[in-house]
């Protein structure tokens, strides 16, 4: 923000960036439950979903906060009350960590760490604790079997997850997300730039492993089974109520949205626009134009990619657990491994 | 590997049906604003042409869950030709069907031989409180307004179709 005319004191951003921490991180997630899960599932199955509440339904999300605000707070009898007030905490903490690392534009960026990609990865993970808490503190076999079904696929697919975005780092040279883009902008395919070089074409196989990799991470269809509601009822979520039951749902749909800004800045080149737009409109790739523009284009990206999260959420039956585990360990982790081989190789080739 | 085509085929299915609903619109209605169109010889309500009734009580008997009640008393109607005997004729006291208990077995308006007895395709009448469920014969007749026109069986059916009084 050094290009602005005021200075703002440190306190000043530190504000403004809370405030734009909860933006990012609610409003995004608000959109994509009203227009996919209200509205395009009920579409799916041929019908209009939510229309009571406000135009077309869309308040039927505040509708559903205030009546998760009314439920009563229920702790199981022979629950640990801390661990169990506090697990929901935990996983929504993981949610807002990582919307820190996500650049929304040149400058438009909470933070700009230098091992971005390290840090994303890392938090992402924090989530499994706050589940294996609540799992263990509901004091119920559902959440227990849950709960531990979930620490067993998290860790298994967050392999994939680390090693298809280890191509990327591989190919940008960096694990600053900023480098990512500028990579990625820079890129020329064969000598012709207009395009920039969006990772997703030369890392189609990292793209495909994190798509999967996040569905799994994120327990939706079809690696649903930690929160099977057929079988586990749902899983480490049975015993919450009300607000906490909300503050589940809120991280669940925030960090599949905040992975979907991840997967656009690692493969298909974050807030910045193909060159060939820039030059036609005139303006630099890294003018403070971008800071308008870029979070716009992460807007976009963001709903092309939970748009497929959703679209595949909804359509397949789920996995069994052995069938999940050997997904991740015995396809997608040999996938990614070849892929970081093939990457590296190409990357000394050229 | 022959997994791969039906896991795009499910995601051709889902999308077809997003774009069948966003352009031909959904199969279902919204309800309280629009109402579904009733389908032939719907069973809704029962209602009562009182006209019609002689209290001969086979409804109430074949009533597998003893949910209709009737009650009625002699009287004397005049005669028909002048200068004859005054007839005897039964008058309907009570006529209820306690729609708590009724199934919509649709026996009684099976085995109803002088056609009081009519499907209704309404279905809007549920109560805060069940007594209120109970019908009776100045409600069942209301209903009356209700029923459609007699749609004639499939050809080759035993049953005889009914004529709905107007």
């Amino acid at each position: 923000m050094s290009q602005l005319a005021v200075e703002f004191a440190y306190w000043q951003t530190t504000i403004f960036k809370l405030v734009m921490a909860f933006v990012a991180v609610l409003i995004p997630a608000g959109g994509t439950v009203y227009l996919y899960l209200f509205k395009m599932v009920s579409f799916m199955q041929s019908r209009l979903g939510p229309m009571e509440a406000g135009p077309y339904g869309s308040l039927q999300l505040m509708a559903e906060v205030g009546k998760f605000a009314q439920k009563e707070d229920i702790f199981p009898a022979r629950a640990d009350r801390f661990v169990f007030a506090a697990a929901p905490y935990v996983v929504l903490v993981s949610t807002f960590l990582l919307v820190l690392v996500v650049p929304f534009g040149p400058d438009a960026a909470f933070a700009n760490f230098d091992v971005g990609v390290f840090l994303a990865l890392a938090v992402s993970s924090l989530s499994v604790i706050g589940i294996l808490m609540a799992g263990w503190a509901s004091a119920s076999k559902y959440s227990l079997l849950g709960g531990l079904r979930a620490a067993g696929q998290l860790i298994a697919y967050e392999l994939p997850l680390v090693l298809a975005v280890v191509g990327v780092v591989i190919q940008a040279g960096s694990l600053n997300l900023q480098r990512i883009v500028q990579a990625q902008i820079e890129g020329e395919i064969f000598g012709w730039g207009a395009l920039g070089n969006p990772f997703v074409i030369t890392q189609f196989i990292g793209f495909f492993i994190f798509l999967v990799a996040v569905q799994a991470e994120l327990a939706q269809v079809p690696f649903d089974m930690p929160i099977a509601e057929s079988e586990l009822v749902s899983g480490y979520m049975t015993e919450y109520s009300g607000f906490r039951f909300l503050l589940f749902f809120i991280a669940e749909f925030a960090t599949a949205n905040i992975f979907a800004f991840l997967a656009s800045v690692l493969f298909l080149g974050g807030w910045s626009v193909p060159p060939f737009v820039t030059d036609l409109l005139g303006i630099d790739s890294y003018s403070n134009a971008m800071n308008v523009i870029g979070p716009i284009v992460m807007a976009t990206k963001m709903l092309l990619l939970t748009f497929v999260i959703y679209w595949v959420r909804f359509t397949y039956p789920r996995f069994r657990e052995d069938q999940l585990q050997k997904f991740a360990w015995k396809f997608l982790i040999p996938l990614a491994l070849v892929n970081i081989a093939l990457t590296g190789f190409f990357k000394v080739a050229f | 590997m022959a997994l791969v085509p039906g896991v795009i085929k499910g995601l051709g299915v889902t999308f077809s049906e997003i774009v069948k609903t966003v352009t031909k619109g959904p199969e279902t209605v919204q309800y309280p604003h629009a109402k579904e169109d009733p389908v032939p010889r719907a069973r809704g309500v029962i209602a009562l042409h009182e006209d019609n009734c002689t209290s001969c009580m086979l409804c109430a008997r074949e009533c597998p869950d003893w949910c209709i009640y009737i009650e009625g008393h002699k009287e004397l109607a005049p005669p028909r030709r002048a200068g004859g005997k005054p007839r005897s004729v039964n008058k309907l006291d009570r006529f209820d069907i306690d729609y708590g208990l009724c199934m919509y077995c649709g026996i009684c308006v099976e085995v109803c031989p002088f056609e009081a007895l009519f499907w209704s395709p309404e279905f809007e009448y549920s109560e805060p409180k069940i007594a209120d469920l109970l019908h009776d014969k100045t409600r069942l007749g209301q209903w009356m307004t209700t029923v459609p026109e007699f749609e004639p069986y499939e050809a080759g059916a035993q049953v005889k179709g009914k004529k709905v009084p107007r």
